[in-house]
Protein backbone atom coordinates (compact mmCIF):
# COMPACT_ATOMS: atom_id res chain seq x y z
CA UNK A 1 0.00 0.00 0.00
CA UNK A 2 1.12 3.24 -0.98
CA UNK A 3 -1.05 5.44 1.65
CA UNK A 4 1.99 6.99 3.43
CA UNK A 5 -0.40 10.09 5.12
CA UNK A 6 -3.88 9.51 6.74
CA UNK A 7 -5.46 11.50 4.03
CA UNK A 8 -4.22 8.74 1.39
CA UNK A 9 -5.56 6.70 3.47
CA UNK A 10 -8.68 8.11 2.93
CA UNK A 11 -8.67 8.82 -0.37
CA UNK A 12 -8.29 4.81 -0.92
CA UNK A 13 -11.18 4.26 1.27
CA UNK A 14 -13.16 6.52 -1.47
CA UNK A 15 -13.89 9.48 1.53
CA UNK A 16 -14.63 13.25 -0.39
CA UNK A 17 -12.76 16.12 1.23
CA UNK A 18 -15.94 17.09 2.11
CA UNK A 19 -16.02 13.95 4.65
CA UNK A 20 -12.27 14.59 5.17
CA UNK A 21 -12.71 18.31 6.39
CA UNK A 22 -15.94 17.08 8.17
CA UNK A 23 -13.55 14.30 10.15
CA UNK A 24 -11.47 16.88 10.85
CA UNK A 25 -13.71 19.18 12.46
CA UNK A 26 -14.76 16.50 14.98
CA UNK A 27 -11.62 15.93 16.28
CA UNK A 28 -11.37 19.40 16.75
CA UNK A 29 -14.28 19.35 18.85
CA UNK A 30 -13.07 15.82 20.57
CA UNK A 31 -10.19 17.36 21.49
CA UNK A 32 -12.13 20.32 22.66
CA UNK A 33 -10.32 22.71 20.35
CA UNK A 34 -11.44 26.28 18.65
CA UNK A 35 -12.81 25.67 14.91
CA UNK A 36 -9.64 27.71 14.01
CA UNK A 37 -7.40 24.67 14.72
CA UNK A 38 -9.24 22.63 11.85
CA UNK A 39 -6.80 23.81 9.13
CA UNK A 40 -4.15 23.29 10.99
CA UNK A 41 -5.56 19.15 11.51
CA UNK A 42 -6.79 19.25 8.28
CA UNK A 43 -2.85 20.19 7.00
CA UNK A 44 -1.30 17.71 9.82
CA UNK A 45 -3.15 14.60 8.52
CA UNK A 46 -2.27 15.21 4.77
CA UNK A 47 1.35 15.98 5.00
CA UNK A 48 2.54 14.14 7.95
CA UNK A 49 3.72 10.40 7.91
CA UNK A 50 1.43 8.20 9.27
CA UNK A 51 2.96 6.74 12.83
CA UNK A 52 4.16 3.20 13.11
CA UNK A 53 1.52 1.14 15.77
CA UNK A 54 2.37 -1.51 17.09
CA UNK A 55 -0.83 -3.12 19.23
CA UNK A 56 0.03 -6.05 22.21
CA UNK A 57 -2.19 -7.97 23.67
CA UNK A 58 -1.45 -8.98 27.06
CA UNK A 59 -4.02 -10.06 29.86
CA UNK A 60 -7.00 -8.72 27.97
CA UNK A 61 -10.58 -9.84 26.76
CA UNK A 62 -9.50 -8.47 23.22
CA UNK A 63 -12.70 -5.86 24.17
CA UNK A 64 -10.80 -3.01 23.25
CA UNK A 65 -9.66 -4.53 19.94
CA UNK A 66 -13.71 -5.58 19.15
CA UNK A 67 -14.61 -1.76 20.28
CA UNK A 68 -12.54 -0.70 17.59
CA UNK A 69 -13.53 -3.38 14.75
CA UNK A 70 -17.27 -2.11 16.05
CA UNK A 71 -17.16 0.86 15.46
CA UNK A 72 -19.70 1.79 12.65
CA UNK A 73 -18.43 4.89 11.44
CA UNK A 74 -16.07 4.57 8.31
CA UNK A 75 -13.78 7.59 8.39
CA UNK A 76 -12.86 7.98 12.15
CA UNK A 77 -12.85 3.78 12.23
CA UNK A 78 -10.98 2.69 9.30
CA UNK A 79 -8.61 5.40 9.57
CA UNK A 80 -7.83 4.02 12.86
CA UNK A 81 -7.88 0.42 11.89
CA UNK A 82 -5.41 1.37 8.62
CA UNK A 83 -2.95 2.62 11.41
CA UNK A 84 -3.11 -0.17 13.25
CA UNK A 85 -3.06 -3.28 11.05
CA UNK A 86 -0.46 -1.82 8.71
CA UNK A 87 2.32 -2.87 11.28
CA UNK A 88 1.77 -5.52 14.10
CA UNK A 89 -1.83 -6.51 15.89
CA UNK A 90 -1.69 -9.76 17.08
CA UNK A 91 -5.47 -10.31 16.91
CA UNK A 92 -6.14 -8.53 13.53
CA UNK A 93 -2.93 -9.35 11.24
CA UNK A 94 -2.26 -11.61 8.53
CA UNK A 95 1.04 -12.64 10.06
CA UNK A 96 0.99 -15.54 12.31
CA UNK A 97 4.01 -17.44 14.52
CA UNK A 98 7.78 -16.69 13.86
CA UNK A 99 6.48 -14.58 10.82
CA UNK A 100 4.50 -12.23 13.48
CA UNK A 101 7.29 -12.49 15.80
CA UNK A 102 10.10 -11.90 13.16
CA UNK A 103 8.29 -8.70 12.53
CA UNK A 104 7.59 -7.07 15.41
CA UNK A 105 11.75 -7.63 16.17
CA UNK A 106 12.12 -5.98 13.15
CA UNK A 107 9.60 -3.12 13.27
CA UNK A 108 11.11 -2.57 16.96
CA UNK A 109 14.72 -2.80 15.59
CA UNK A 110 14.34 -0.60 12.38
CA UNK A 111 11.78 2.46 14.29
CA UNK A 112 13.38 2.68 17.62
CA UNK A 113 12.13 5.47 19.71
CA UNK A 114 9.68 6.84 16.27
CA UNK A 115 7.22 4.39 16.75
CA UNK A 116 3.78 4.61 18.69
CA UNK A 117 3.31 1.31 20.97
CA UNK A 118 -0.40 0.70 21.92
CA UNK A 119 -0.86 -2.14 24.78
CA UNK A 120 -4.00 -3.80 25.42
CA UNK A 121 -4.73 -5.90 28.91
CA UNK A 122 -2.93 -5.82 31.83
CA UNK A 123 1.08 -6.82 32.51
CA UNK A 124 1.40 -9.74 35.01
CA UNK A 125 4.76 -9.18 37.10
CA UNK A 126 4.50 -11.80 39.72
CA UNK A 127 6.19 -14.98 39.22
CA UNK A 128 8.58 -12.98 36.62
CA UNK A 129 5.75 -12.71 34.57
CA UNK A 130 5.01 -16.43 33.35
CA UNK A 131 1.47 -15.50 33.70
CA UNK A 132 1.10 -14.38 30.49
CA UNK A 133 3.30 -15.79 27.86
CA UNK A 134 3.24 -15.24 23.68
CA UNK A 135 5.77 -17.37 21.47
CA UNK A 136 7.68 -18.46 24.83
CA UNK A 137 8.34 -15.16 26.15
CA UNK A 138 6.67 -13.41 29.04
CA UNK A 139 4.46 -10.54 28.69
CA UNK A 140 6.34 -8.61 30.95
CA UNK A 141 9.34 -9.57 28.78
CA UNK A 142 8.13 -8.03 25.19
CA UNK A 143 6.23 -4.92 26.95
CA UNK A 144 9.44 -4.16 28.47
CA UNK A 145 11.34 -4.23 24.58
CA UNK A 146 8.73 -2.61 22.96
CA UNK A 147 7.27 0.03 25.35
CA UNK A 148 11.02 0.90 26.26
CA UNK A 149 11.62 1.56 22.81
CA UNK A 150 8.54 3.45 21.55
CA UNK A 151 8.39 7.09 21.19
CA UNK A 152 5.15 6.89 23.29
CA UNK A 153 2.98 3.80 24.60
CA UNK A 154 -0.84 4.12 24.71
CA UNK A 155 -2.44 2.31 27.65
CA UNK A 156 -5.92 0.91 25.86
CA UNK A 157 -8.32 0.38 28.23
CA UNK A 158 -8.31 0.47 32.02
CA UNK A 159 -6.46 -3.08 31.89
CA UNK A 160 -3.56 -1.47 30.52
CA UNK A 161 -3.95 1.81 32.31
CA UNK A 162 -4.52 0.83 36.18
CA UNK A 163 -4.59 -3.21 35.60
CA UNK A 164 -8.37 -2.79 35.15
CA UNK A 165 -9.63 -6.54 36.21
CA UNK A 166 -7.16 -8.51 36.68
CA UNK A 167 -5.69 -5.88 38.71
CA UNK A 168 -9.22 -6.35 41.13
CA UNK A 169 -8.43 -7.95 44.29
CA UNK A 170 -7.23 -11.05 45.31
CA UNK A 171 -4.99 -9.98 41.51
CA UNK A 172 -3.60 -13.50 41.57
CA UNK A 173 -1.07 -12.90 38.57
CA UNK A 174 0.11 -9.56 40.51
CA UNK A 175 -1.47 -7.39 37.12
CA UNK A 176 -0.33 -3.57 36.93
CA UNK A 177 -0.68 -1.43 34.23
CA UNK A 178 1.85 -0.12 31.62
CA UNK A 179 2.56 2.83 33.61
CA UNK A 180 3.31 0.89 36.98
CA UNK A 181 5.32 -2.07 35.30
CA UNK A 182 7.73 0.45 33.24
CA UNK A 183 7.75 4.11 35.45
CA UNK A 184 10.18 5.24 32.63
CA UNK A 185 7.86 5.19 29.92
CA UNK A 186 6.20 7.38 28.48
CA UNK A 187 2.49 6.49 28.78
CA UNK A 188 -0.69 8.17 27.64
CA UNK A 189 -3.49 6.26 29.72
CA UNK A 190 -6.87 6.23 27.57
CA UNK A 191 -9.08 4.70 30.05
CA UNK A 192 -12.31 2.76 29.41
CA UNK A 193 -13.80 -0.44 29.59
CA UNK A 194 -13.50 -0.52 26.38
CA UNK A 195 -11.61 2.35 25.58
CA UNK A 196 -13.52 4.36 23.10
CA UNK A 197 -11.98 4.70 19.26
CA UNK A 198 -12.68 8.64 19.36
CA UNK A 199 -10.32 8.80 21.90
CA UNK A 200 -7.72 6.81 20.26
CA UNK A 201 -8.15 8.96 17.25
CA UNK A 202 -8.32 12.17 18.61
CA UNK A 203 -4.88 11.32 20.53
CA UNK A 204 -3.16 10.24 17.77
CA UNK A 205 -4.22 13.28 15.48
CA UNK A 206 -3.49 15.52 18.37
CA UNK A 207 0.05 14.14 18.06
CA UNK A 208 0.30 14.33 14.57
CA UNK A 209 -1.21 18.06 14.69
CA UNK A 210 1.05 19.41 17.23
CA UNK A 211 4.22 17.10 17.72
CA UNK A 212 2.98 16.50 21.27
CA UNK A 213 0.95 14.39 23.43
CA UNK A 214 -2.78 15.89 25.51
CA UNK A 215 -2.49 17.65 28.55
CA UNK A 216 -3.31 14.76 30.99
CA UNK A 217 -5.11 14.60 34.65
CA UNK A 218 -3.66 13.13 37.68
CA UNK A 219 -4.39 9.59 36.08
CA UNK A 220 -2.36 10.16 33.27
CA UNK A 221 -5.56 9.98 30.84
CA UNK A 222 -5.82 12.84 28.64
CA UNK A 223 -7.79 15.85 29.55
CA UNK A 224 -10.34 16.50 26.73
CA UNK A 225 -11.73 12.82 27.38
CA UNK A 226 -11.49 12.41 31.36
CA UNK A 227 -11.91 16.34 32.11
CA UNK A 228 -14.82 16.21 32.05
CA UNK A 229 -17.25 14.62 34.98
CA UNK A 230 -20.26 12.68 33.50
CA UNK A 231 -22.42 13.56 35.92
CA UNK A 232 -22.31 17.04 34.70
CA UNK A 233 -23.12 16.39 31.06
CA UNK A 234 -25.38 13.35 31.82
CA UNK A 235 -28.73 13.52 29.24
CA UNK A 236 -30.44 12.38 32.59
CA UNK A 237 -29.45 15.11 34.87
CA UNK A 238 -32.47 17.05 34.81
CA UNK A 239 -34.35 14.17 36.39
CA UNK A 240 -31.50 13.85 39.24
CA UNK A 241 -31.69 17.55 40.30
CA UNK A 242 -35.97 16.95 39.95
CA UNK A 243 -35.68 13.77 42.04
CA UNK A 244 -36.78 11.54 39.31
CA UNK A 245 -35.49 8.48 40.29
CA UNK A 246 -35.43 5.00 38.92
CA UNK A 247 -36.03 3.15 42.37
CA UNK A 248 -35.83 -0.74 40.36
CA UNK A 249 -35.15 -1.95 37.26
CA UNK A 250 -37.79 -1.87 34.94
CA UNK A 251 -40.45 0.39 37.24
CA UNK A 252 -42.42 3.82 35.87
CA UNK A 253 -39.34 6.18 36.63
CA UNK A 254 -37.00 3.45 34.42
CA UNK A 255 -39.48 2.87 32.01
CA UNK A 256 -39.95 6.78 31.62
CA UNK A 257 -35.80 7.23 31.61
CA UNK A 258 -35.05 8.92 35.01
CA UNK A 259 -31.97 9.09 36.66
CA UNK A 260 -30.54 5.88 38.27
CA UNK A 261 -28.32 7.37 40.99
CA UNK A 262 -30.79 5.89 43.11
CA UNK A 263 -29.35 2.27 41.86
CA UNK A 264 -25.87 3.44 41.98
CA UNK A 265 -24.58 4.74 39.00
CA UNK A 266 -21.26 5.65 39.16
CA UNK A 267 -21.60 8.71 37.00
CA UNK A 268 -21.30 11.38 39.72
CA UNK A 269 -17.53 10.45 40.38
CA UNK A 270 -16.74 9.29 37.24
CA UNK A 271 -14.83 11.04 34.64
CA UNK A 272 -14.96 10.78 30.68
CA UNK A 273 -16.81 12.32 27.62
CA UNK A 274 -19.23 8.97 26.93
CA UNK A 275 -22.17 11.17 27.54
CA UNK A 276 -20.99 13.45 24.20
CA UNK A 277 -19.15 11.19 21.61
CA UNK A 278 -20.95 8.39 23.22
CA UNK A 279 -19.61 4.43 21.97
CA UNK A 280 -19.77 2.62 18.26
CA UNK A 281 -19.74 5.97 16.21
CA UNK A 282 -22.34 7.85 18.67
CA UNK A 283 -24.71 5.34 18.73
CA UNK A 284 -25.39 5.00 22.19
CA UNK A 285 -23.48 4.59 25.77
CA UNK A 286 -24.33 2.92 28.83
CA UNK A 287 -26.83 5.47 30.95
CA UNK A 288 -28.26 6.27 27.19
CA UNK A 289 -29.66 2.57 26.80
CA UNK A 290 -30.66 2.65 31.03
CA UNK A 291 -27.73 0.88 32.71
CA UNK A 292 -25.74 3.03 35.67
CA UNK A 293 -22.29 4.08 34.84
CA UNK A 294 -20.23 1.91 37.02
CA UNK A 295 -16.71 4.51 35.93
CA UNK A 296 -15.33 2.21 34.15
CA UNK A 297 -12.17 4.35 33.60
CA UNK A 298 -11.07 5.06 37.46
CA UNK A 299 -8.47 3.14 38.52
CA UNK A 300 -9.27 0.37 40.61
CA UNK A 301 -13.00 0.52 39.43
CA UNK A 302 -13.90 -2.86 40.19
CA UNK A 303 -12.75 -2.71 43.36
CA UNK A 304 -13.85 0.29 44.25
CA UNK A 305 -16.67 1.20 42.67
CA UNK A 306 -18.49 -1.75 43.56
CA UNK A 307 -21.03 -2.94 44.37
CA UNK A 308 -22.40 -1.17 41.04
CA UNK A 309 -25.89 -1.41 41.52
CA UNK A 310 -25.68 0.83 45.18
CA UNK A 311 -24.39 3.76 46.50
CA UNK A 312 -22.12 3.22 49.09
CA UNK A 313 -19.03 0.63 49.09
CA UNK A 314 -19.99 -2.35 51.51
CA UNK A 315 -18.58 -1.41 54.83
CA UNK A 316 -15.61 -3.91 54.97
CA UNK A 317 -17.48 -6.03 52.94
CA UNK A 318 -19.21 -7.77 56.32
CA UNK A 319 -21.84 -9.05 54.34
CA UNK A 320 -23.52 -8.31 51.48
CA UNK A 321 -26.60 -6.54 53.01
CA UNK A 322 -25.04 -4.61 55.35
CA UNK A 323 -24.92 -0.82 54.57
CA UNK A 324 -23.64 1.86 56.36
CA UNK A 325 -27.09 3.08 57.34
CA UNK A 326 -28.09 -0.51 58.63
CA UNK A 327 -25.21 0.12 60.97
CA UNK A 328 -25.46 3.82 61.90
CA UNK A 329 -29.30 3.07 62.43
CA UNK A 330 -28.06 -0.37 64.95
CA UNK A 331 -25.29 2.12 66.88
CA UNK A 332 -28.31 4.78 66.80
CA UNK A 333 -30.66 2.47 68.41
CA UNK A 334 -27.57 1.08 70.60
CA UNK A 335 -26.65 4.21 72.16
CA UNK A 336 -30.33 5.19 73.02
CA UNK A 337 -31.13 1.54 74.77
CA UNK A 338 -27.85 2.04 76.58
CA UNK A 339 -28.48 5.55 77.74
CA UNK A 340 -32.27 3.62 78.68
CA UNK A 341 -30.46 1.20 80.80
CA UNK A 342 -27.84 3.29 81.87
CA UNK A 343 -30.61 5.93 83.56
CA UNK A 344 -32.92 3.06 84.94
CA UNK A 345 -29.46 1.48 86.58
CA UNK A 346 -28.72 4.80 88.37
CA UNK A 347 -32.13 5.43 89.32
CA UNK A 348 -32.17 1.92 90.94
CA UNK A 349 -28.90 2.57 92.52
CA UNK A 350 -30.15 6.04 93.84
CA UNK A 351 -32.70 4.15 95.49
CA UNK A 352 -31.43 1.52 96.88
CA UNK A 353 -28.09 3.68 98.33
CA UNK A 354 -28.98 4.48 102.14
CA UNK A 355 -30.34 8.38 102.11
CA UNK A 356 -27.76 9.88 103.55
CA UNK A 357 -25.62 8.58 101.09
CA UNK A 358 -28.08 9.53 98.26
CA UNK A 359 -28.59 12.87 99.52
CA UNK A 360 -24.67 13.76 99.99
CA UNK A 361 -24.44 12.39 96.66
CA UNK A 362 -26.37 15.87 94.85
CA UNK A 363 -23.71 18.11 96.99
CA UNK A 364 -20.75 18.45 94.61
CA UNK A 365 -18.83 19.26 97.82
CA UNK A 366 -19.42 16.13 100.11
CA UNK A 367 -20.33 14.01 98.11
CA UNK A 368 -16.75 12.37 98.02
CA UNK A 369 -13.53 12.05 100.02
CA UNK A 370 -11.60 14.10 97.02
CA UNK A 371 -12.91 17.19 96.46
CA UNK A 372 -11.98 17.11 92.81
CA UNK A 373 -9.63 20.07 90.66
CA UNK A 374 -10.17 23.70 92.43
CA UNK A 375 -10.30 25.36 89.02
CA UNK A 376 -12.98 28.08 90.83
CA UNK A 377 -12.84 31.20 89.49
CA UNK B 1 -21.06 25.42 104.16
CA UNK B 2 -22.69 25.42 100.30
CA UNK B 3 -22.62 29.32 98.93
CA UNK B 4 -23.98 29.38 95.54
CA UNK B 5 -23.02 31.57 92.58
CA UNK B 6 -23.35 32.93 89.52
CA UNK B 7 -20.22 31.84 86.92
CA UNK B 8 -19.96 33.21 83.60
CA UNK B 9 -18.39 30.15 81.87
CA UNK B 10 -19.60 30.19 77.95
CA UNK B 11 -18.67 33.24 76.09
CA UNK B 12 -20.95 34.54 73.38
CA UNK B 13 -18.87 32.70 70.55
CA UNK B 14 -18.95 29.58 72.26
CA UNK B 15 -22.39 29.89 72.49
CA UNK B 16 -22.98 30.88 69.37
CA UNK B 17 -21.07 28.45 67.41
CA UNK B 18 -22.57 25.62 69.35
CA UNK B 19 -26.54 27.17 67.96
CA UNK B 20 -25.44 27.09 65.03
CA UNK B 21 -23.43 23.97 64.78
CA UNK B 22 -26.73 22.42 66.01
CA UNK B 23 -28.79 23.88 63.76
CA UNK B 24 -26.34 22.83 60.64
CA UNK B 25 -25.82 19.50 61.92
CA UNK B 26 -29.92 18.81 62.12
CA UNK B 27 -30.24 20.41 58.13
CA UNK B 28 -26.98 19.06 57.00
CA UNK B 29 -28.00 15.44 57.73
CA UNK B 30 -31.69 16.11 56.43
CA UNK B 31 -30.66 16.98 53.59
CA UNK B 32 -27.03 14.84 53.45
CA UNK B 33 -29.28 11.86 53.73
CA UNK B 34 -31.82 12.58 50.96
CA UNK B 35 -28.50 13.46 48.97
CA UNK B 36 -27.01 9.33 49.58
CA UNK B 37 -30.51 8.01 49.27
CA UNK B 38 -33.24 9.89 47.87
CA UNK B 39 -36.16 9.12 50.42
CA UNK B 40 -38.51 11.39 49.20
CA UNK B 41 -40.57 8.62 46.44
CA UNK B 42 -42.35 10.98 43.75
CA UNK B 43 -43.12 8.06 41.72
CA UNK B 44 -46.86 7.61 43.10
CA UNK B 45 -49.26 9.43 40.62
CA UNK B 46 -50.38 10.93 43.73
CA UNK B 47 -47.46 13.55 43.59
CA UNK B 48 -47.15 14.40 40.33
CA UNK B 49 -48.74 17.62 39.90
CA UNK B 50 -46.70 18.31 43.56
CA UNK B 51 -43.85 17.34 43.64
CA UNK B 52 -42.84 16.26 39.79
CA UNK B 53 -41.30 19.30 39.07
CA UNK B 54 -40.00 20.85 41.99
CA UNK B 55 -35.81 20.03 41.99
CA UNK B 56 -36.21 18.24 44.70
CA UNK B 57 -32.71 16.90 44.62
CA UNK B 58 -31.60 20.51 43.54
CA UNK B 59 -32.99 21.72 46.27
CA UNK B 60 -31.63 19.46 49.00
CA UNK B 61 -27.75 20.02 47.40
CA UNK B 62 -28.48 23.82 47.65
CA UNK B 63 -29.24 23.53 50.80
CA UNK B 64 -26.82 21.08 52.34
CA UNK B 65 -23.85 23.23 50.47
CA UNK B 66 -24.91 26.25 51.86
CA UNK B 67 -25.45 25.05 55.42
CA UNK B 68 -22.36 23.54 54.75
CA UNK B 69 -20.04 26.96 54.01
CA UNK B 70 -22.00 28.50 57.44
CA UNK B 71 -20.90 25.04 59.30
CA UNK B 72 -17.70 24.83 58.19
CA UNK B 73 -16.88 28.61 58.89
CA UNK B 74 -18.74 27.90 62.45
CA UNK B 75 -16.52 25.36 62.94
CA UNK B 76 -13.49 28.04 62.44
CA UNK B 77 -14.76 30.19 64.58
CA UNK B 78 -14.59 28.28 67.31
CA UNK B 79 -11.32 26.75 66.32
CA UNK B 80 -10.03 30.21 66.82
CA UNK B 81 -11.86 30.84 70.05
CA UNK B 82 -9.51 27.78 71.08
CA UNK B 83 -6.97 29.94 70.95
CA UNK B 84 -8.16 33.25 71.82
CA UNK B 85 -11.46 32.65 74.17
CA UNK B 86 -11.18 31.93 78.04
CA UNK B 87 -10.18 29.22 79.74
CA UNK B 88 -13.16 27.29 79.64
CA UNK B 89 -12.96 27.70 75.66
CA UNK B 90 -9.44 27.26 75.09
CA UNK B 91 -8.12 23.85 73.56
CA UNK B 92 -6.21 23.39 77.15
CA UNK B 93 -9.39 22.09 78.21
CA UNK B 94 -10.20 19.54 76.16
CA UNK B 95 -6.95 17.78 76.63
CA UNK B 96 -6.56 16.64 79.94
CA UNK B 97 -2.62 17.42 80.27
CA UNK B 98 -2.46 17.55 84.06
CA UNK B 99 -2.04 14.89 86.47
CA UNK B 100 -4.92 16.14 88.22
CA UNK B 101 -7.42 16.07 85.26
CA UNK B 102 -6.33 12.28 84.27
CA UNK B 103 -7.22 11.48 87.40
CA UNK B 104 -10.44 13.65 87.40
CA UNK B 105 -10.88 11.64 83.76
CA UNK B 106 -11.45 8.07 85.75
CA UNK B 107 -12.87 9.55 88.25
CA UNK B 108 -15.22 10.68 85.73
CA UNK B 109 -15.49 7.48 83.52
CA UNK B 110 -15.99 5.64 87.31
CA UNK B 111 -19.28 7.65 87.78
CA UNK B 112 -20.55 7.27 84.48
CA UNK B 113 -19.85 3.24 85.20
CA UNK B 114 -21.93 3.54 88.43
CA UNK B 115 -19.43 3.24 90.99
CA UNK B 116 -19.05 6.68 91.81
CA UNK B 117 -21.97 8.54 92.84
CA UNK B 118 -21.48 12.23 91.55
CA UNK B 119 -18.82 13.44 88.77
CA UNK B 120 -15.98 15.42 89.86
CA UNK B 121 -16.33 19.25 90.04
CA UNK B 122 -15.59 21.65 86.90
CA UNK B 123 -16.27 24.80 86.10
CA UNK B 124 -15.89 24.44 82.59
CA UNK B 125 -15.69 21.18 80.84
CA UNK B 126 -14.72 18.27 82.38
CA UNK B 127 -11.71 16.40 81.37
CA UNK B 128 -14.06 13.42 80.21
CA UNK B 129 -16.37 16.20 78.00
CA UNK B 130 -13.34 18.02 77.19
CA UNK B 131 -11.89 15.07 75.64
CA UNK B 132 -15.16 14.12 74.00
CA UNK B 133 -15.78 17.42 72.46
CA UNK B 134 -12.05 16.88 70.56
CA UNK B 135 -13.32 13.89 69.44
CA UNK B 136 -16.11 15.76 68.02
CA UNK B 137 -14.32 18.18 66.41
CA UNK B 138 -12.34 15.79 64.96
CA UNK B 139 -15.11 14.48 63.15
CA UNK B 140 -16.27 17.96 62.04
CA UNK B 141 -12.73 18.04 60.29
CA UNK B 142 -13.22 14.83 59.27
CA UNK B 143 -16.70 15.59 57.35
CA UNK B 144 -15.69 18.74 55.89
CA UNK B 145 -12.58 17.40 54.68
CA UNK B 146 -14.54 14.92 52.98
CA UNK B 147 -17.29 17.20 51.98
CA UNK B 148 -15.20 19.64 50.51
CA UNK B 149 -13.49 16.46 48.61
CA UNK B 150 -16.65 15.15 47.43
CA UNK B 151 -17.80 18.84 46.59
CA UNK B 152 -14.46 19.38 44.58
CA UNK B 153 -16.25 16.76 41.69
CA UNK B 154 -18.53 19.43 40.27
CA UNK B 155 -16.12 22.16 41.74
CA UNK B 156 -13.47 22.35 39.77
CA UNK B 157 -11.63 25.26 41.11
CA UNK B 158 -8.71 25.87 42.82
CA UNK B 159 -10.69 26.86 46.45
CA UNK B 160 -11.96 23.75 46.40
CA UNK B 161 -8.95 21.82 45.07
CA UNK B 162 -6.89 23.08 48.63
CA UNK B 163 -10.43 22.48 50.81
CA UNK B 164 -10.42 18.79 50.20
CA UNK B 165 -9.86 18.09 47.11
CA UNK B 166 -6.54 16.77 46.97
CA UNK B 167 -7.13 13.84 49.31
CA UNK B 168 -9.23 12.44 46.21
CA UNK B 169 -6.08 10.86 43.89
CA UNK B 170 -4.94 9.27 47.18
CA UNK B 171 -8.27 7.58 48.50
CA UNK B 172 -10.86 5.58 46.37
CA UNK B 173 -13.83 8.55 46.28
CA UNK B 174 -16.24 5.83 47.39
CA UNK B 175 -14.68 5.11 50.69
CA UNK B 176 -14.37 9.39 50.84
CA UNK B 177 -18.05 9.03 50.61
CA UNK B 178 -18.56 6.10 52.60
CA UNK B 179 -16.81 7.69 55.72
CA UNK B 180 -18.74 11.42 54.86
CA UNK B 181 -21.82 9.34 55.08
CA UNK B 182 -20.72 7.43 58.02
CA UNK B 183 -19.26 10.68 60.25
CA UNK B 184 -23.13 12.13 59.96
CA UNK B 185 -24.27 8.70 61.89
CA UNK B 186 -21.51 9.96 64.17
CA UNK B 187 -22.91 13.32 64.49
CA UNK B 188 -26.42 11.80 65.22
CA UNK B 189 -25.27 9.24 68.41
CA UNK B 190 -23.16 12.19 69.81
CA UNK B 191 -25.66 14.76 70.49
CA UNK B 192 -27.67 11.72 71.96
CA UNK B 193 -25.30 10.87 74.33
CA UNK B 194 -24.50 14.38 75.08
CA UNK B 195 -27.88 15.56 75.95
CA UNK B 196 -28.25 12.74 78.51
CA UNK B 197 -25.06 13.27 79.94
CA UNK B 198 -25.61 17.14 80.19
CA UNK B 199 -29.04 16.14 81.98
CA UNK B 200 -27.05 13.59 84.50
CA UNK B 201 -24.98 16.01 84.76
CA UNK B 202 -27.50 19.16 85.84
CA UNK B 203 -29.28 16.84 88.21
CA UNK B 204 -26.56 15.23 90.09
CA UNK B 205 -24.00 18.10 90.19
CA UNK B 206 -27.47 21.19 90.07
CA UNK B 207 -24.88 23.37 88.35
CA UNK B 208 -27.65 24.76 85.55
CA UNK B 209 -25.61 23.39 82.96
CA UNK B 210 -28.50 22.66 81.03
CA UNK B 211 -29.38 26.41 81.06
CA UNK B 212 -25.55 27.43 80.86
CA UNK B 213 -25.54 27.07 76.81
CA UNK B 214 -28.18 29.66 77.03
CA UNK B 215 -27.64 31.72 79.12
CA UNK B 216 -23.50 31.15 79.55
CA UNK B 217 -23.67 31.17 83.41
CA UNK B 218 -23.49 28.29 85.88
CA UNK B 219 -23.88 28.03 89.00
CA UNK B 220 -21.28 27.09 91.28
CA UNK B 221 -20.88 25.43 94.95
CA UNK B 222 -18.37 26.91 96.84
CA UNK B 223 -16.90 26.13 100.10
Amino acid sequence: MASDTLFDALIEHDISRRDFIKFCTAMAAALGLSAGTVPRIAHALQTKKKPILLWLEMQSCTGDTEALLRATKPTAAELVLDVLSLDYSETIMAAAGHQAEKLLADLVKNHKGAYFAAVEGSIPVKDGGIHCCIGGRSGLEIAREVCGNALATFAMGTCACFGGIPHASPNPTGAVGVKEAFPNATVLNLAGCPVNAENITAAIVHYLTFGSLPAVDAFGRPLFAFGKRIHDNCERRAHFDAGQYTRQWGDDGHRRGWCMYYMGCKGPQAYQNCPTVRYNGGTSWPVGSGHGCVACAAPNFWDEMTPFYRRLPQPFGITVETTADKVGLTVTAVTLGGILLHAIARMVKHHTRPKGEAAQGAKPQEKTEWKGPSWHE
Amino acid sequence: MLCLRDVYVWEFPVRLTHWVNVICLITLSFTGYYIGNPYIHNVHPFFYGVLKDQWVMGWMRLIHFSVAYVFAMSVLLRIYWGFAGNRHARWSAMIPTTKERRRTLLHDIRFYLLMEPAPAVSIGHSPTAGLAYLLLFLGYLVSILTGFALLSQSHGGAFWYAAGGWILPSFPVQWVRLVHHVMMWFLIVFPIVHLYVGWTTDLVEENCVMSSIFSGRKTCGDE
